[in-house]
């Protein structure tokens, strides 16, 4: 269960652990998701160590491996403030998979699950710690918007991001048919079984698309990077965005908003 | 006796075969309008997600309670069956179960044999066997029935004839059935089997079916059906043989009404199912109707491996409500073909390799994007996504010292991936390393191959950024200053 860091007022510093993906493949997510933060006036701590959580190894069985990733994010953290997460299934990774990981390491698995405590998907934090309130800036755009599996049923962030789009005003938020349902990506699965995953990646692209949105919005770096790339190749003008980035441009502090 | 091989398609086969379905837009369509349908009435259901999960949670403790005192309530279930007449059998392996079988088909002098639905006879592959030994096994559920004279194997533990249109039906009756002319209305070609059918039952002399609880307590058979067929094969033949795997036994009846409101409605969104047979042995003196003779055969086929082991057991939870394919996206966009296994979909891709071992069948847990789906639908909680996880872990490592390996344990490790998660743990476990690399993946972006094996099949490849988040950082941090 998550700390809960909204009793005391609101948090005056976090942790930011970037994921590997955002980190090499969409970095400007990853600032963007940092000045969202900042607009709030909390001090963002980037702990210059961080690699990758250790999912992709977690995953595919190489538990060993996942270990010795994880180990290394475990030590990143010592103040006792929140660490936020712009990814679902990372954030998944490191709330709920840790402790399992380290299951037969005591020490390692109390500062797992220590950590696991502090660990918020970025949505997660505005809206249940820091219980933002913000309104939509720029012109009318409308939206789709796809949730990570894990980040979904691990973390409940569907909820999230919709309440977060939901109260922006001049941003629509459309549904798209089986909502719910995987794009294909999971990890090395893209890879092992390609014509299965580009199935659910087309299906998932052409389902986005025919609500009409001006764009698809994800706040996971996977899903994203599958999505788009099948609608890049594609050559299609209908493209997706890191949900932090949309809410950067898109979003401004309200009147009532706390300090 | 004869041996008999269960089939099995290997990994490359599912590739293939996977191929295949996901090019076909017919069969897509046809699976996601099926699965569609599936998950909308099931979900009719269960409108009331807070008592679903309380319903959800004691469907679990029943399964797991049950299974934590396996081998005391078979001993429990043998002895009460024999009080009440019934003869039972134990099969390690499914050359023993159908050696069984054939054994009383041969004591009455059977020809025929008429089959309920029995998923445990497709997995034992017990219609080859019987054929081979000049037994006729006829289908009569009428799913089963449609897919054997097809040929074919079920696609689905629930629909065996899921992946088949009535046209398609209609074709197979005209071509197979003797003196039907062609009729794709559906009520008509139902009433053709029905009449086939209806002869068989009178003419069998051995009924087949399988079992869905088993109660220790009072030796019962608890056999859920919605066509009549079951109810048929179990008390019309004068022998009546069931078939089931030996996970299915609960302690009490009151255990039952939990695990069968759940199963009906997971599985094909009814509350209640057409039939309920409760079967508490063969006919007694004085009473007219039910088979003369009854016989259980309890199969093991590797769940006393899953058994064994205290997380791999949670698979033996299952109920065969096949809402996991349903829901999965995997499944949807394949079918129950592709698996190549009795159990597709994810409850086949945790329960093959205990049947047919990691060798076969070390493809089918990678072969998911561990989205969750299963695990959320799951009425008694299997972690699926975990089970898999695990089993990827079995399928690509030596056992663990003091650990018995598995079937095939390690059979789908490969040096390359092996080589590759060596890697990935060198360089994201050296933050050092890894900040180099990051430094020099984006200066040499464009040396980003085009072609990265199945990703660029059908996006775009994956280019690095031209800076990492932590160098656009830095950046920020120095025009502060």
């Amino acid at each position: 269960m998550e700390r809960d860091y909204s009793a005391a007022g609101r948090p005056g510093d976090v942790y930011f652990f970037a994921t590997c993906l955002v980190d090499l493949f969409c970095p400007e997510a990853g600032l963007d998701a940092i000045q969202l933060l900042e607009r709030e006036g909390i001090r963002v701590h980037f702990p210059e160590d961080q690699t990758c959580c250790g999912q992709p190894a977690y995953t595919s069985g190489y538990a060993d491996e996942a270990r010795q990733v994880a180990r290394v994010q475990l030590g990143l953290f010592p103040n006792d403030w929140p660490v936020i997460v712009p990814s679902g299934s990372c954030a998944g990774m490191m709330r709920h998979h840790y402790p399992k990981l380290f299951a037969e390491e005591p020490a390692l698995r109390a500062q797992a699950e220590a950590l696991s405590e502090r660990v918020f998907e970025l949505t997660e934090f505005f809206v249940k710690v820091l219980k933002v309130n913000w309104k939509g800036s720029g012109r009318p755009t409308k939206v789709a918007l796809h949730t990570s599996c894990s980040a979904r049923r691990e973390m409940g962030t569907h909820l999230h991001a919709r309440e977060l789009l939901g109260r922006l005003g001049n941003v629509e938020l459309l549904n798209h048919s089986h909502e719910s349902e995987c794009c294909g990506f999971g990890g090395t699965f893209a890879v092992r079984q390609p014509d299965i995953s580009a199935a659910m990646a087309g299906d998932k692209a052409d389902a986005l698309k025919e609500t009409g949105a001006d764009a698809f919005l994800s706040a996971d770096g996977g899903c994203l990077m599958n999505i788009d790339g099948t609608l890049a190749k594609r050559r299609d003008g209908f493209r997706g965005q890191h949900l932090a980035s949309f809410l950067w441009r898109n979003t401004e502090r309200s009147e009532g908003d706390a300090a | 006796m004869t041996t008999h091989h269960v089939q099995f398609v290997p990994g490359s086969e599912f590739k293939r075969r996977a191929a295949a379905v996901v090019a076909d837009p017919f069969l897509r369509k046809s699976f996601r309008g099926a699965m569609d349908f599936l998950m909308m009435k099931r979900a009719a259901q269960f409108p009331d997600p807070e008592l679903l999960e309380r319903q959800r949670t004691l469907a679990e403790h029943i399964r797991r309670y049950s299974l934590s005192r396996l081998p005391e309530l078979l001993e429990r279930l043998e002895a009460n069956l024999q009080k009440n007449g019934v003869q039972v059998h134990w099969a390690e392996t499914p050359d023993e179960a159908n050696a069984i079988i054939l054994d009383i088909c041969r004591r009455h002098d059977a020809k025929l044999m008429v089959k309920g639905k029995s998923m445990v006879s497709e997995e034992v592959e017990l219609n080859h066997a019987m054929a081979a030994a000049g037994v006729d096994a006829l289908e009569s559920d009428m799913g089963e029935y449609i897919v054997q004279l097809a040929g074919e194997k079920p696609s689905h533990i629930i629909m065996p004839a899921i992946h088949k249109t009535k046209q398609q039906i209609a074709e197979l009756f005209a071509e197979k059935v003797p003196g039907v002319a062609y009729t794709d209305d559906v009520d008509a070609l139902i009433q053709i089997g029905r009449q086939v059918l209806r002869r068989k039952f009178m003419e069998a002399e051995v009924g087949l079916s399988g079992v869905n609880f088993a109660v220790a307590e009072t030796g019962t058979l608890c056999l859920v059906e919605n066509e009549g067929n079951g109810r048929m094969c179990t008390t019309v033949p004068d022998v009546h043989i069931a078939i089931t795997g030996i996970e299915k036994v609960v302690e009490k009846l009151e255990h039952v009404v939990p695990l069968f409101g759940l199963l009906t409605r997971s599985a094909t969104g009814q509350a209640i199912s057409t039939y309920f047979n409760v079967i508490t042995g063969p006919r007694k003196p004085g009473e007219k109707d039910g088979p003369r003779e009854m016989h259980l055969v309890l199969v093991d086929n590797g769940r006393s491996q899953a058994y064994a082991d205290e997380q791999l057991r949670q698979t033996l939870q299952c109920i065969r409500c096949g809402a996991c394919m349903n829901h999965c996206p995997v499944y949807t966009r394949i079918g129950g073909h592709a698996y190549g296994t009795t159990y597709p979909g994810p409850i086949g891709k945790i329960v093959s390799p205990h049947m047919l071992g990691l060798g076969a069948t070390h493809v089918l847990p990678g072969a998911s994007t561990l989205c969750g789906a299963c695990g959320e639908v799951c009425p008694v909680k299997i972690p699926i996504p975990d089970l898999l996880i695990r089993l990827r872990e079995e399928a690509t490592h030596e056992a663990k010292p003091g650990h018995a390996p598995l079937a095939g344990q390690g059979a789908g490790k490969t040096a390359l991936a092996a080589l590759a998660f060596k890697g990935f743990a060198f360089l994201y476990g050296r933050p050092a390393l890894y900040r180099a690399f990051a430094w020099a993946a984006t200066r040499f972006r464009f040396l980003t191959p085009g072609s990265q094996a199945g990703w660029t099949k059908s996006r775009t490849p994956l280019k690095p950024a031209a800076k990492s988040l932590r160098e656009l950082l830095a950046e920020r941090r120095n025009a502060r200053n």
